[in-house]
C-alpha cells in the first residue's frame, strides 16, 4: 500500500458504540495528504459513523483520531477542513439562497464577528463557479434539483478554502449528469492538490479520482487498497460485470 | 389620528409595541428556520409562573419571569440537544405546568389578581410606564444587536448544525444565546401582546414575509417590517376603535399574511400560466 504525503487523517484503534451496540471495533486508518480515500461498505457498516466520529459528530468510545497531526480534542483549525454532508439539513423553514447557504462555509476561516470581510463576495462566487452554479446565486436553495443542492454543499465546503475535502456519500439519490459535475467539482480540488476522504457505497463517477479505499464490514476495515471493482461481496450484486477478484479481506 | 400622538400614555404604548413588533420576528426568523416555531409559545407559559414568582416575593414580576423563563429556555435547550424522543412529552409538562403554577402562584398573591392575570395572558400596552419603556427599549436593542450582528453564525447553526460544528462554531453556546434571547422576548412582549399571543408576533411576521422573498436576510429584514407595521397598524386601530391592543396587533399581522398568501398564490398561478418566465420579479435580490 502506497503511503503519500503527511498524516491528515490518522485513526487507532477506533471504537465507536451506540448504547449496547458497537458500530465500530477498532478501527486503524491513515489518510495522506493529497490522497483521495473511499471508505466503501454496505449500508450499516460503519462507513458513516466512521467519517463522522473523525469529525468530531460522535464521541469516540476508545481510541484516538488525529487531524493534522492534532489529536481531535485540541485541533482548532477547522478553516483546513471542508465537510460535505449527505443532504442539506433539515433546518429549512425559511427560504436561503445558494450564496447565503455557500457563505457559511466561510465562517471557520473569519470567525464568528467578521464574516462579512472583504473577499466573501469573491470567495462565494469563486466556489460557486467551480462547481457550476455560478448562475444560481440568487436563487432559492430549494428550488435546486437534488444534485444542484448537492454541488451547492460542496461550493459551501470548498468556500473557505480546505486542505481535506470530507464528503458522506454525496452521490446518493443524485442523477448521472448531477454525478458528473460532482466528480469534476471534486476533481478541480484534487487537482490543486487537496486530500479527500469520501464515504461511498459505489464508486461510480468518481472512480478515476480515487486512490484507495477502505471496505468497512461489521465495524472492521476488511479492505485497505485497491478500489474494489464494484459494491460487489457485501450486499447486493450487481447484473453487469462479474467481481474480477478484487480482495474484499473476508 | 393625530390626537392618538398626543396622549403620552398612547405614545407610550406606541413606542412599546413597535420595539417589540420588531424584535420579536428578528428572532422569530431563527426559530422558524429550526421549525422550533411553536417554542415561544411554551416559554411564554413558563414565564407565567415568573410573574406569579415575582409578585409572591414581592419583586419586579418582569424580572423573575425574565430569570424563569430564561432557565426553563435552556432546559429546553439541553433537551432538544440529546435529541431524545421524550423530550416531546417532558416540553407538555414542563409548559402546562408553568402556566397552573403561574395562575395558583398570581392568585396566592392576592390583590386583584384576576385583572393583573389577565393583563399578563393579554397584554396591557395602557399601562405602560417610563420604566417599563425604558427596560422594553434597553433589551429590545440588546435583543436586537445580538441577533443581527451574528446573523452567519445564528444562521450556519439554524441551517446545518453539525455543518456549523465542524466549522468549529461554538455551537453549544449559540443555541443558549437563541434560548435566552427567546425568554427575554416573551417577558418583554408580554406588556405589549401578552404571553398567550407572544409567539404570534414571532411566527407571524415570518410567515408573511416568505411568501415573497428568497433569502435568508430578505425574509428577516420583511418579517421585522411587517412586525413593525402590524404593531403600528393595531396600536392605532385599537385607539380608534377601542379594541384590546394586543389581539388587534396579532389580528392585523394575521390580516398582512392572508393578504400576503392570497396574492403571491395569485402571482405563482399567473406566473405559471404566461410561462416560466419569473426573472422579472420585482422583490429578486
Amino acid at each position: 500500500m502506497p503511503v503519500s504525503g503527511p498524516a491528515v487523517v490518522e485513526v487507532a484503534h477506533l471504537t465507536v458504540a451506540f448504547g449496547e451496540r458497537a458500530v465500530l471495533r477498532g478501527v486503524d486508518a491513515r489518510v495522506g495528504s493529497g490522497e483521495v480515500v473511499a471508505v466503501m461498505g454496505a449500508n450499516g457498516s460503519g462507513k458513516s459513523t466512521l467519517v463522522r466520529a473523525v469529525l468530531g459528530l460522535i464521541p469516540a468510545d476508545a481510541g484516538q483520531v488525529r487531524l493534522f497531526d492534532t489529536p481531535l480534542r485540541r485541533f482548532r483549525q477547522w478553516h483546513r477542513l471542508g465537510y460535505v454532508p449527505q443532504r442539506l439539513g433539515a433546518g429549512s423553514g425559511v427560504p436561503a439562497t445558494v450564496a447565503e447557504v455557500v457563505a457559511a462555509g466561510l465562517l471557520a476561516r473569519r470567525g464568528l464577528l467578521r464574516p462579512y470581510g472583504r473577499g466573501r463576495q469573491a470567495a462565494v462566487a469563486g466556489a460557486l463557479a467551480a462547481v457550476g452554479l455560478a448562475d444560481r446565486a440568487d436563487d432559492p436553495v430549494a428550488t435546486l434539483s437534488g444534485g444542484q443542492q448537492q454541488r451547492t454543499l460542496i461550493a459551501r465546503a470548498l468556500a473557505g478554502g480546505p486542505e481535506l475535502l470530507v464528503l458522506d456519500e454525496p452521490t446518493a439519490g443524485v442523477d448521472a449528469a448531477s454525478q458528473e459535475a460532482f466528480a469534476a467539482a471534486v476533481g478541480g480540488f484534487v487537482d490543486g492538490g487537496g486530500t479527500v476522504l469520501v464515504v461511498l457505497h459505489e464508486a461510480g463517477p468518481l472512480r478515476r479520482l480515487l486512490t484507495r479505499a477502505l471496505v468497512v464490514a461489521d465495524g472492521r476495515v476488511v479492505h485497505d487498497g485497491a478500489v474494489p471493482q464494484d459494491a460487489v461481496g457485501y450486499d447486493h450484486v450487481h447484473p453487469h460485470g462479474p467481481p474480477n477478484g478484487t480482495e474484499l479481506g473476508r | 389620528m393625530t390626537a392618538m400622538f398626543g396622549s403620552e400614555l398612547m405614545l407610550r404604548a406606541l413606542c412599546a409595541a413597535l420595539v417589540i413588533g420588531v424584535c420579536a420576528p428578528t428572532l422569530g426568523t431563527y426559530l422558524v428556520q429550526r421549525r422550533m416555531s411553536m417554542i415561544g409559545d411554551g416559554i411564554g407559559h413558563v414565564a407565567l409562573t415568573g410573574v406569579g414568582v415575582g409578585l409572591i416575593l414581592d419583586q419586579s414580576p418582569v424580572l423573575a419571569a425574565v430569570v424563569v423563563a430564561a432557565l426553563c429556555a435552556v432546559g429546553v435547550e439541553l433537551v432538544r440537544e440529546r435529541g431524545r424522543t421524550p423530550g416531546d412529552l417532558a416540553l407538555a409538562v414542563l409548559f402546562y405546568g408553568g402556566i397552573a403554577g403561574g395562575v395558583l402562584l398570581v392568585g396566592a398573591a392576592g390583590r386583584s389578581s384576576g385583572g393583573n392575570l389577565l393583563s399578563y395572558l393579554f397584554g396591557s400596552l395602557g399601562t405602560v410606564t417610563d420604566t417599563d419603556l425604558a427596560v422594553i427599549g434597553g433589551l429590545g436593542a440588546a435583543v436586537l444587536s445580538a441577533m443581527l450582528l451574528l446573523r452567519p453564525a445564528l444562521f450556519a447553526v439554524c441551517h446545518d448544525e453539525e455543518f456549523a460544528r465542524v466549522c468549529g462554531l461554538p455551537v453549544r453556546a449559540l443555541n443558549m444565546l437563541l434560548a435566552v434571547t427567546t425568554a427575554v422576548t416573551v417577558t418583554i412582549a408580554m406588556r405589549a401582546v401578552g404571553l398567550l399571543l407572544v409567539s404570534a408576533l414571532m411566527v407571524v411576521p415570518v410567515a408573511t414575509a416568505q411568501q415573497v422573498t428568497r433569502g435568508f436576510r430578505g425574509t428577516q429584514l420583511a418579517a421585522m417590517a411587517v412586525g413593525g407595521l402590524a404593531a403600528f397598524l393595531g396600536v392605532a386601530i385599537s385607539w380608534q376603535a377601542d379594541t384590546a391592543p394586543g389581539a388587534t396587533i396579532v389580528m392585523v399581522a394575521i390580516a398582512a399574511f392572508v393578504v400576503v398568501a392570497l396574492a403571491a398564490g395569485l402571482r405563482r398561478t399567473l406566473v405559471r400560466r404566461s410561462g416560466p418566465t419569473d426573472r422579472w420579479l420585482p422583490w429578486r435580490t
